[in-house]
């Protein structure tokens, strides 16, 4: 079961937040079909937040086709957003410690590898290299 | 649905002055309703209306299809926690339980069992020695235990400690997913309205300045900022809710039913807060449009 946190500061609406979660979670395989999402009383009594909002968080992810609603017993995972490419990732992120490694040692700090980082991720989709 | 508080021109006078003036609202059920506004804006004033311990001097306002403190069946539906959590500081934790349970034909004594456990409130314990934020979660535990379908609360966090703010809403909360009870509450604190509230209202002055479900307020207002330039130029569908003004820039806050779709101005989403000031700050503009005018 995955745990949900909110950035007060980020200017992102709270559902969108619950979403962006559940979406993440799923796409590193945090999440597979058939786990059950956190309650919504335990979201809202957690977060101290509406309980509407983690309902319209898990009803739009119900119409993603993503999640699905049993009653009286929770919300639960149908979709997923890994595939395949799951299989992928270790070694991708092993491929990322070392360039991050690599890129410390040359003296640059987090901004300056975020900002390389994102910069060169535009470019390459601007290309359609990505 | 229905509504649980359904106002029309609804007034109260204290001798010569006026703590509320026409306010008509229709609060829809199922909602956490932010009540927000400066000190003395009629905050208190609304929420006594509607517990029933004040009465009107003009206007109606029916509480959940009933007029507000009629008879025991009324009362026994609506929850009230006035401002400072009272609690009576000679009787213990367990003599406030005892009450609640003898003065409540609806009493929930497991509810409020279970809530005395995960509290770790000591039952002997005298109320004038509890700190502000276990008197403040007794005082909730009295009103939810009720089994209320409306709470009325008057600022149930001012006095409280950050932590202890947390977790009264973080029951709060759990209270209103488990028992659908439909809240309204009053706080100075955006942050936790924020989180907590899905429908917004803003008091100034006595008066109602805007009520809407927090969606369509935020999605209704815009942030316009440009070359500096009348307000009063603007497109019929805007109402401008606040403005300031530099000598070559103009920012405003309007409100919107369309698009905003001059491409002089850079658009900007609003925040609660924003909306909030926006509308607290245009009570001292005054009502006209000669804003600009006076600031040159």
């Amino acid at each position: 079961m995955i745990e949900f946190h909110l950035d007060g500061r980020s200017g992102v609406a709270p559902y969108l937040q619950l979403i962006h979660q559940v979406r993440q979670a799923l796409r590193l395989g945090l999440l597979a079909e058939g786990d059950q999402l956190p309650k919504v009383k335990d979201v809202a009594a957690g977060l101290a937040i509406n309980p509407n909002t983690v309902l319209k968080a898990y009803r739009e992810l119900e119409y993603e086709g993503l999640a699905a609603a049993r009653p009286g017993v929770g919300t639960f995972v149908t979709g997923t957003l890994a595939g395949a490419s799951l299989a992928a990732h270790g070694p991708l992120r092993h491929d990322l410690q070392r360039w991050l490694a690599k890129a410390r040692r040359a003296g640059l700090d987090d901004e300056s590898i975020e900002a390389l980082f994102v910069s060169t991720f535009r470019a390459a989709g601007e290309e359609g290299v990505a | 649905m229905t509504a649980v508080i359904e106002s029309e021109g609804l007034g109260k006078r204290y001798r010569r002055l006026w703590a509320l003036t026409e306010c008509t609202l229709s609060v829809p059920a199922g909602r956490v309703v932010g009540l927000v506004g400066p000190n003395g804006a009629g905050k208190t004033t609304l929420l006594s209306l509607a517990s029933g311990m004040l009465a009107p001097t003009t206007g109606t306002i029916e509480v959940l299809g009933g007029r507000p403190g009629a008879g025991p069946g009324q009362l026994a539906r609506v929850g009230y926690l006035a401002q400072n959590a009272p609690v009576y500081a000679e009787l213990s934790v367990s003599d406030h339980l005892k009450l609640g349970a003898r003065l409540n034909p609806g009493w929930d004594a497991a509810l409020a069992a279970d809530r005395m456990k995960h509290l770790d409130l000591d039952p002997g314990r005298k109320a004038g020695t509890l700190s502000g934020g276990q008197r403040a979660q007794l005082a909730l535990t009295l009103a939810v235990a009720k089994r209320p379908e409306l709470l009325l609360l008057d600022e149930p966090v001012a006095s409280l400690d950050p932590l202890a703010r947390r977790e009264f809403l973080q029951d709060l909360m759990e209270a209103v997913a488990e028992q659908q009870v439909s809240v309204v509450l009053s706080s100075h604190l955006i942050s936790d309205l924020e989180r907590v509230c899905d429908y917004l209202i803003v008091l100034v002055g006595s008066r109602v300045r805007v009520a809407g479900p927090v969606e369509e307020l935020l999605a209704s207002h815009h942030l316009l900022s440009g070359p500096r330039r009348d307000p009063a130029t603007l497109p019929a569908g805007q109402q401008v809710i606040s403005a300031s003004h530099t000598d070559v820039q103009t920012t405003l806050l309007v409100r919107t039913a369309g698009p905003v779709l001059d491409p002089a101005w850079t658009v900007s989403g609003v925040t609660m807060e924003d909306l909030v000031l926006a509308y607290m700050s245009q009570a001292g503009l005054g009502r006209g449009r000669r804003h600009l005018e006076a600031q040159r």
